[in-house]
C-alpha cells in the first residue's frame, strides 16, 4: 500500500518526534517547576529563553541550533571530539530541533498542570513522613499526569510537523532527516511530484487523527487513575 | 490568680475521669512563638502536658490553627521555641528547624486531603509505609485502625466516591497509621452537616480513648469541647487566654464571654451509679458527691459529663433540711467575685471535690449578707430538674444520649471585644 520510501518518513517521522518529546520531558518538568514553585533571579529570562521558539521564525531557531551545535559550533565540537557525537545531517539532529520547536509547548502544559496540584496534599504528605523528594514522586508527579501527558501529546504533533528548523539545522537527507513534512515539500518541488505529494498529505492526515484519537483515550484513563473521572 | 499567671503556670493533668484510667507518661508541649502575619501577631506561651485531648478553643481567627501549623512545622515562627519532650521542633535561638516529616506526628486537616490518586487502602498506608523504626513496633496496627474506624468496606475505594464523614474517617485513619506521637486535628468536624459531624465524633472519641495518643484538637464549636476536652486551652487574637483541665477552665471567670452567659458553668465527670425506677431518676457518683438527676436513657456504669450552669446552683450555709432541692452538696469556697459589669452578680466558685468545682451565680447582696469570703463551708444547692439530658454529654460516643447543650455556641457569640484580663 505504501512505498518504501513513503515508510521510510513516516517511520523517521515517527521516530523523531518520539526520541524529541523523551528526552525533553525531564528537562520540560524540570523547567516547569522551577517556573511554578520559585522566584530566583533570572525567572523572566528563562520564562522568555523557554518561548523563543514559539516567538522566533523557525528558520532563525534552526540557524541557532546550526551556529552552536554544528561540528565548529562551541557545543557541536565539544560534543563531536568528546562523545563523537554529530548532531548536523543525521536524525539525531533532527529530533534536536523538533524538541527545541516543542519544548515551550509542553513546559506550557505540565507548568500549568503543576500550578493545579493542591499543595495542601503534599503538605499532608510532608506530615505523614514523606521528605520532599517523596513527595514529588508519589503525590505532585502522578497529580499531574494529566498535564504530562497533554505536554507530550502536543510535543509530539508540534514535533512531527516541524519544518523551518529541521531543514534549516539538518538539512532534507532522504533516509536520515527527511521527515514527512520535508517529504512533502521535496516532492511539491518535483515536477509530477503532486500525486506523490496528496499520498503522504493523506498519510499525515491520518496519522494526525490516529494520534488524537489515542490522546484522548489516554487522557480519559489517566484522568481516571487521578480520581476525576 | 490572674489570667497571666495563669499562662505561665504549669497545669497539672487535672484530676479528671481520663487521667484515673492512667494516662501513660505524657510528654510536653512547650510552646514559646512569634509569629507575624500581615496584620495579625501570633504570639503564644504554652506549657502543658500531652495527654488526653487537648482542645484549643477560640473564635474563627483567634490563631487557633496557626498554632497547630506551627506545631507541625508547616508555617515557620519569626521567633521562639517549640519542643514536645525532648525534641525540639524549633528554635530560633539554636537555629533549629525540624523538616515536617521528621517531627512524627499525625495531621488531619478541615478538609480530609486524601490522595485523590490512590485507594483508601494506599491512602491509609501513606503514612504507615514512612513511619521508619516506629513500625517495627507499631502503636497501632492497620486492623485496629480498620476495626475503630469501621472502613473495612471502604479499603478499595478511591476518595471521589466517598461521602465527607467517610472522607475524614479515612484521614482520622491515615493520620493514626503513621505512628504519630500527637495528633493535629484542625476543625475536623467544620466542614461536615450536622448529621455527618454525629457520623463522625463517636470515632474521634473512641479513638481518644483507645490509642494512648495525645490529641491537639481544633474547634470552634462549643459542643465538640465539652463532648470531647480533657484539657482546654483558650486562644484570642492570638494569645493564649487560659488553659487547664476543662473543668477549670470553664470555671473560669474570664472563660464566660467564650462561653456564653447562658452557657456558663462548672463541668463534672460522672458515672452512672443506678437507677430508682419508681421516681424515674437516675443517681450519678461524682468526685466524693452524688448527683439525682432526671432518669437517663445510659446503662450503669458509663461515664458523663454533667454541666451545671452557674445560674441553677444556690448556696446555703448550713446544711438545709427543708427544701424541695435534692442536690444538696457540700464544698468549701474558694474565690468569690463580681461577675458583671453593673455589679449585681457574684460568682462563688466552690471546691466540692478533690477535682470538681461547682460554680454559683448569686447577687452580691446575698453574696454580702452570707459572707461569702474563700475558705468558707456552704452548701451547694442544685435542682435536679436543672439536670435535663440537655446537661449532660456523654463521654463516651453513646447516640442515645444527646450531647447538645441548650445553647449551641456559635461565631456571633464568641466574638467578645474586651475579655477581661
Amino acid at each position: 500500500m505504501l512505498t518504501t520510501a513513503e515508510l521510510e518518513a513516516l517511520r523517521l517521522s515517527l521516530q523523531v518526534a518520539l526520541i524529541a518529546v523523551i528526552f525533553s520531558l525531564p528537562a520540560a518538568i524540570l523547567v516547569a517547576w522551577l517556573l511554578a514553585r520559585f522566584d530566583f533571579a533570572g525567572k523572566s529570562l528563562l520564562d522568555a529563553v523557554v518561548h523563543l521558539p514559539l516567538v522566533l521564525p523557525p528558520v532563525v531557531i534552526g540557524y541557532f541550533l546550526l551556529v552552536v551545535l554544528g561540528t565548529k559550533g562551541p557545543i557541536g565540537s565539544w560534543l563531536a571530539e568528546t562523545f563523537g557525537i554529530r548532531l548536523v545531517f543525521t536524525r539525531w539532529g533532527a529530533a534536536t530541533a523538533a524538541a527545541v520547536m516543542s519544548f515551550p509547548l509542553m513546559v506550557r502544559a505540565i507548568r500549568l498542570a503543576l500550578e493545579a496540584v493542591d499543595r495542601g496534599l503534599e503538605a499532608a504528605a510532608r506530615t505523614l513522613g514523606a521528605s520532599r523528594l517523596d513527595v514529588f514522586f508519589n503525590v505532585t508527579l502522578p497529580l499531574m499526569l494529566p498535564g504530562i501527558v497533554a505536554g507530550c501529546i502536543v510535543a509530539f504533533a508540534a514535533a512531527l510537523g516541524d519544518f523551518g528548523a529541521t531543514i534549516t539545522f539538518v538539512g532534507n537527507v532522504q533516509g536520515e532527516t527527511q521527515t514527512l513534512s520535508l517529504a512533502i515539500y521535496s516532492l511539491t518541488q518535483t515536477p509530477d511530484g503532486d500525486a506523490a505529494a496528496l499520498r503522504l498529505v493523506l498519510l499525515s492526515l491520518a496519522l494526525a487523527l490516529a494520534a488524537l484519537f489515542i490522546s484522548e483515550r489516554l487522557a480519559r484513563r489517566v484522568a481516571r487513575f487521578i480520581g476525576r473521572a | 490568680m490572674s489570667p497571666q499567671d495563669r499562662l505561665k503556670g504549669e497545669f497539672p493533668f487535672g484530676g479528671t475521669a481520663r487521667s484515673a484510667k492512667g494516662a501513660p507518661m505524657s510528654d510536653r508541649l512547650r510552646f514559646d512563638v512569634l509569629k507575624r502575619l500581615g496584620d495579625f501577631a501570633f504570639e503564644c506561651d504554652l506549657d502543658l502536658p500531652l495527654a488526653g485531648l487537648v482542645a484549643l478553643f477560640g473564635a474563627s481567627g483567634a490563631g487557633k490553627s496557626t498554632l497547630i501549623n506551627l506545631v507541625a512545622g508547616l508555617l515557620q515562627p519569626d521567633a521562639g521555641r517549640i519542643a514536645i519532650g525532648p525534641d525540639v521542633f524549633f528554635d530560633a535561638k539554636e537555629r533549629v528547624r525540624l523538616p515536617i516529616e521528621k517531627r512524627g506526628l499525625g495531621v488531619v486537616f478541615q478538609d480530609a486531603r486524601l490522595f485523590p490518586h490512590l485507594s483508601v487502602r494506599a491512602n491509609l498506608m501513606f503514612g504507615f509505609k514512612r513511619a521508619g523504626a516506629r513500625v517495627l513496633a507499631p502503636q497501632v496496627t492497620f486492623d485496629a485502625v480498620v476495626e475503630l474506624l469501621g472502613l473495612a468496606t471502604l479499603l478499595e475505594r478511591r476518595p471521589h466516591t466517598l461521602s465527607g464523614g467517610e472522607k475524614q474517617r479515612v484521614a482520622l485513619g491515615r493520620a493514626l497509621l503513621a505512628q504519630p506521637r500527637l495528633l493535629l486535628m484542625d476543625e475536623p468536624l467544620a466542614s461536615l452537616d450536622a448529621s455527618r459531624k454525629a457520623e463522625v465524633l463517636p470515632y474521634i472519641e473512641r479513638l481518644r480513648d483507645e490509642f494512648a495518643i495525645p490529641i491537639l484538637y481544633v474547634s470552634h464549636s462549643l459542643d465538640e469541647v465539652l463532648r470531647l476536652a480533657t484539657t482546654l486551652v483558650l486562644i484570642e487574637r492570638g494569645r493564649v487566654v487560659a488553659a487547664g483541665s476543662v473543668a477549670e477552665v470553664l470555671a473560669l471567670p474570664h472563660a464566660q464571654p467564650f462561653i456564653g452567659g447562658g452557657g456558663a458553668g462548672a463541668l463534672l465527670f460522672a458515672t452512672v451509679q443506678s437507677h430508682d425506677e419508681h421516681y424515674a431518676l437516675s443517681t450519678l457518683a461524682c468526685d466524693g458527691f452524688t448527683l439525682r438527676v432526671p432518669r437517663l436513657d445510659a446503662s450503669i456504669g458509663m461515664r458523663l459529663r454533667v454541666r451545671i450552669p452557674t445560674r441553677e446552683v444556690a448556696l446555703a450555709l448550713a446544711r438545709p433540711s427543708d427544701v424541695s432541692i435534692s442536690n444538696r452538696i457540700e464544698g468549701v469556697i474558694d474565690r468569690v467575685q463580681a461577675s458583671d459589669m453593673a455589679g449585681t452578680y457574684a460568682e462563688a466558685r466552690v471546691r466540692v471535690g478533690p477535682s470538681a468545682v461547682l460554680s454559683a451565680t448569686v447577687t452580691r447582696e446575698s453574696a454580702e449578707r452570707l459572707a461569702l469570703a474563700p475558705g468558707l463551708r456552704v452548701w451547694c444547692l442544685v435542682k435536679s430538674v436543672a439536670l435535663d439530658a440537655g446537661a449532660l454529654a456523654a463521654a463516651r460516643g453513646s447516640v442515645a444520649t444527646p450531647v447538645a447543650l441548650r445553647e449551641p455556641a456559635n461565631d456571633e457569640r464568641l466574638r467578645v471585644d474586651d475579655p477581661p484580663r
